[in-house]
């Protein structure tokens, strides 16, 4: 798979949050004479269909999900406690830093690839996954604007190792809307003196290394954002308390806080005011490994629900054989499916360096939406023994809820949506 | 240090097994690399970096599907594989697959030969040793731990024998019989799943080891399978539940005259 040269730049003057859904529109996925024109030849026409390399590659993962991370997914759950192991047997093997070009040190792979391992790995545990695409996320804004000297000296050394980073965007007082960011970055000769809380943040309390977006002026709303790549062990930074949650609780999620933390300019991603389009594009491309983890927390209740309603027995039969049963488990297929088409989608336009705002908007939000219809079907299928924590499905449709929250609610991803279909 | 391993292509033990008109049906059969093997391909390539040198070359005999085995094997770390492939081969039993592997064997230059202590298909557990006895070498089978020694000349190991392990050392070069406990097979990486896709796997045939195609395949075979039949479902349970005392009599009685394993 070649990678394409980094997508055509968004200023924030290009974008704002009024019209972060300014996007050239649907793709048309390699039909049409407009992709054409960006230089889609026919060969290369989207194709979700997976080559032998790929159902290795998604073997690797089913295989690592099931050995590694199904066995512990239960009790990480239940303890809250990040299982530190996992990375370090992820790293050996591959399974982070998967987007990240082969020569720094990553996978050399792509979207496509990574949404294939994100499936399998989620519907094992979404909340230990969570963890490592929010080190993906983290990661990718150096994918994109990063200078080979930043490359050399921050992103090589972090995948030489076992390490997770982390994307600090959400603050108290701003989630979707991102302009509103507070934290301040006030330059100071070749420095940035770094002040601000971030909350939410995934991998806050174990990242090696923040991926952090800040403003040099609140006044200036997008045009005043930067991203700057801050490693975890600079003075200054501390986090907050672990936030207990409703699912995903394996992950750790807590407050990040930087106080007069000094950051060298030469750490800053992109050009001052840069840094709106740079997180836009980064959620961007993102998004369909997020839809992806929902494809596999969905699949996972969905085979749990299969599984089981061919065992329990009601009236002298099992349950399957009733048609109410047989119904929820043709829509829970119905949407798993769908889902996982609209993820390879956007995951190839990804690739492909194509815009994929819209596409991975539908994606993002239909994926997720179905992973908790599917995973509340699911408990219903399971009865009482659904809503007992014997059984996995609850942790299910508890984890399936964060994914309709966090990387865009699926009311930010319908904004998107409509913004473009409304646009023209 | 040439380290050849012989891997055979399994159906997975998850898949449900299907008999048609008194034959497996393998229609929906699931297949992986013999789990026996996958301690074989761990154990070369642990030589292989303690040494610091060494060639790992994957052998297999079986159909165009056996390439995926081999494939597997390269993406772990093998350097090379090598797919014998003539319809000829097919049906082989497992003297056949030991002489075919043999022939193949005689022409690449081998310190260690590995195999799985057995198929988990059949379960013959011979191919290994009547390779051993083909090529003229020493074998141990069953293998639990080996240790190379300092002159690379010899191997000191440990085998399952009833109720204990012995120890056997043999000089080079030796056909090894891998058992579970050798050690922990890694999984592929990224990295060897991408590298697989430029490795070219050839393909030796018949002629080319120099095996009359008389001398292996079905015609040649030793084994004849006459039916296969599924084991019969497992019928209910029978509870005793009144008098202890007398109830473990019936058992015993029944166990003895019903069951007749006592």
């Amino acid at each position: 798979m070649t990678r394409p040269a980094a997508l055509a730049r968004i200023t924030a003057e290009e974008r704002d949050w009024h019209s972060a859904c300014d996007t050239p529109g649907p793709s048309n996925v390699g039909i049409s004479e407009e992709s054409m024109n960006v230089g889609i030849s026919e060969e290369s026409m989207f194709n979700p269909s997976l080559s032998p390399e790929h159902k290795a590659l998604r073997e690797l993962a089913r295989q690592f999900a099931r050995n590694e991370i199904a066995p512990i997914a239960a009790k990480a759950d239940r303890i809250e406690e990040y299982p530190w192991e996992l990375v370090k047997k992820a790293h050996a093997v591959g399974l982070i830093n998967i987007t990240v070009p082969g020569k720094y040190g990553g996978g050399g792979l792509g979207y496509f690839e990574d949404c294939l391992v994100a499936e399998e790995l989620s519907a094992a545990c979404a909340g230990v996954y969570s963890s490592f695409v929010a080190s993906t996320l983290a990661l990718t804004p150096l994918n994109i604007a990063a200078t080979p000297n930043q490359m050399e000296r921050l992103m090589k050394p972090f995948c030489a190792e076992p390490a997770l980073a982390s994307f600090c965007l959400t603050e108290p007082s701003a989630g979707s809307d991102v302009a509103s960011v507070r934290t301040r970055a006030k330059r100071n000769g070749d420095t940035y003196v770094l002040n601000g809380t971030k909350r939410f943040i995934t991998n806050g309390g174990v990242a090696k290394m923040y991926t952090v977006t800040a403003t040099v002026d609140p006044e200036l709303r997008h045009k005043g954002l930067v991203l700057l790549v801050v490693p975890s062990d600079s003075p200054g930074v501390s986090v907050g308390k672990k936030e207990e949650k409703m699912g995903q609780r394996a992950a750790d999620t807590r407050e990040v806080i930087f106080e007069d933390v000094q950051v060298p300019v030469e750490n800053r991603l992109g050009e001052e005011g840069e840094g709106f389009g740079l997180v836009m594009e980064t959620l961007d491309r993102i998004r369909a490994e997020v839809a992806a983890a929902a494809v596999g927390v969905g699949r996972a209740a969905m085979q749990a629900a299969v599984q089981y309603s061919k065992e329990r027995e009601q009236f002298s039969e099992p349950i399957s054989s009733f048609q109410a049963i047989q119904f929820k488990l043709a829509d829970m297929a119905i949407k798993v499916e769908a889902a996982r088409l609209l993820v390879r989608q956007a995951a190839w336009l990804a690739d492909h360096g194509l815009r994929n705002s819209y596409e991975s908007a539908i994606a993002k939000c239909f994926a997720a939406d179905s992973a908790m219809q599917i995973t509340t079907d699911a408990v219903q299928v399971f009865g009482g023994y659904g809503y007992i924590r014997d059984y996995p499905v609850e942790k299910y449709m508890r984890d399936a809820k964060l994914l309709q929250i966090y990387e865009g609610t699926s009311e930010i991803q319908r904004l998107v949506i409509s913004r473009w279909l409304l646009k023209s | 240090m040439h380290i050849v391993i012989c891997v055979k292509q399994v159906p997975d033990t998850e898949t449900k097994i299907r008999v048609k008109d008194g034959q497996l049906d393998h229609s929906e059969t699931k297949y992986v690399v013999n789990p026996y093997d996958e301690y074989a391909i761990e154990e070369g390539l642990r030589i292989k970096e303690t040494l610091g040198e060494g060639k790992i070359t994957l052998v297999s005999t079986g159909p165009e599907r056996a390439k995926d085995a081999l494939k597997s094997g390269l993406a772990v770390g093998a350097d090379e594989a090598i797919h014998l492939l003539d319809k000829a081969f097919e049906g082989s039993d497992p003297y056949a697959t030991a002489l075919i592997l043999s022939k193949a064997l005689q022409k690449l230059d081998y310190d260690i030969v590995f195999c799985g202590k057995q198929g988990v298909d059949e379960d013959h557990a011979q191919v290994g040793i009547i390779l051993a006895e083909l090529l003229d070498i020493p074998h141990v089978s069953v293998v639990t731990e080996l240790e190379i020694s300092d002159d690379v000349r010899s191997v000191v190991t440990h085998r399952e024998v009833e109720g204990g392990h012995a120890v056997v050392e043999t000089s080079l070069p030796v056909v090894i019989t891998a058992q579970k406990g050798l050690n922990e097979p890694r999984y592929a990486s990224i990295k060897g799943i991408m590298a697989v896709k430029k490795k070219v796997i050839p393909e030796w045939n018949a002629a080319e080891i120099g095996v009359e195609e008389n001398a292996v395949g079905v015609e040649s075979a030793r084994i004849t399978f006459t039916e296969v039949t599924l084991p019969p479902d497992r019928a209910g349970c029978r509870v005793f539940d009144e008098d202890p005392a007398q109830d473990a009599a019936k058992v015993a009685h029944l166990l003895r005259d019903e069951a007749k394993i006592l």
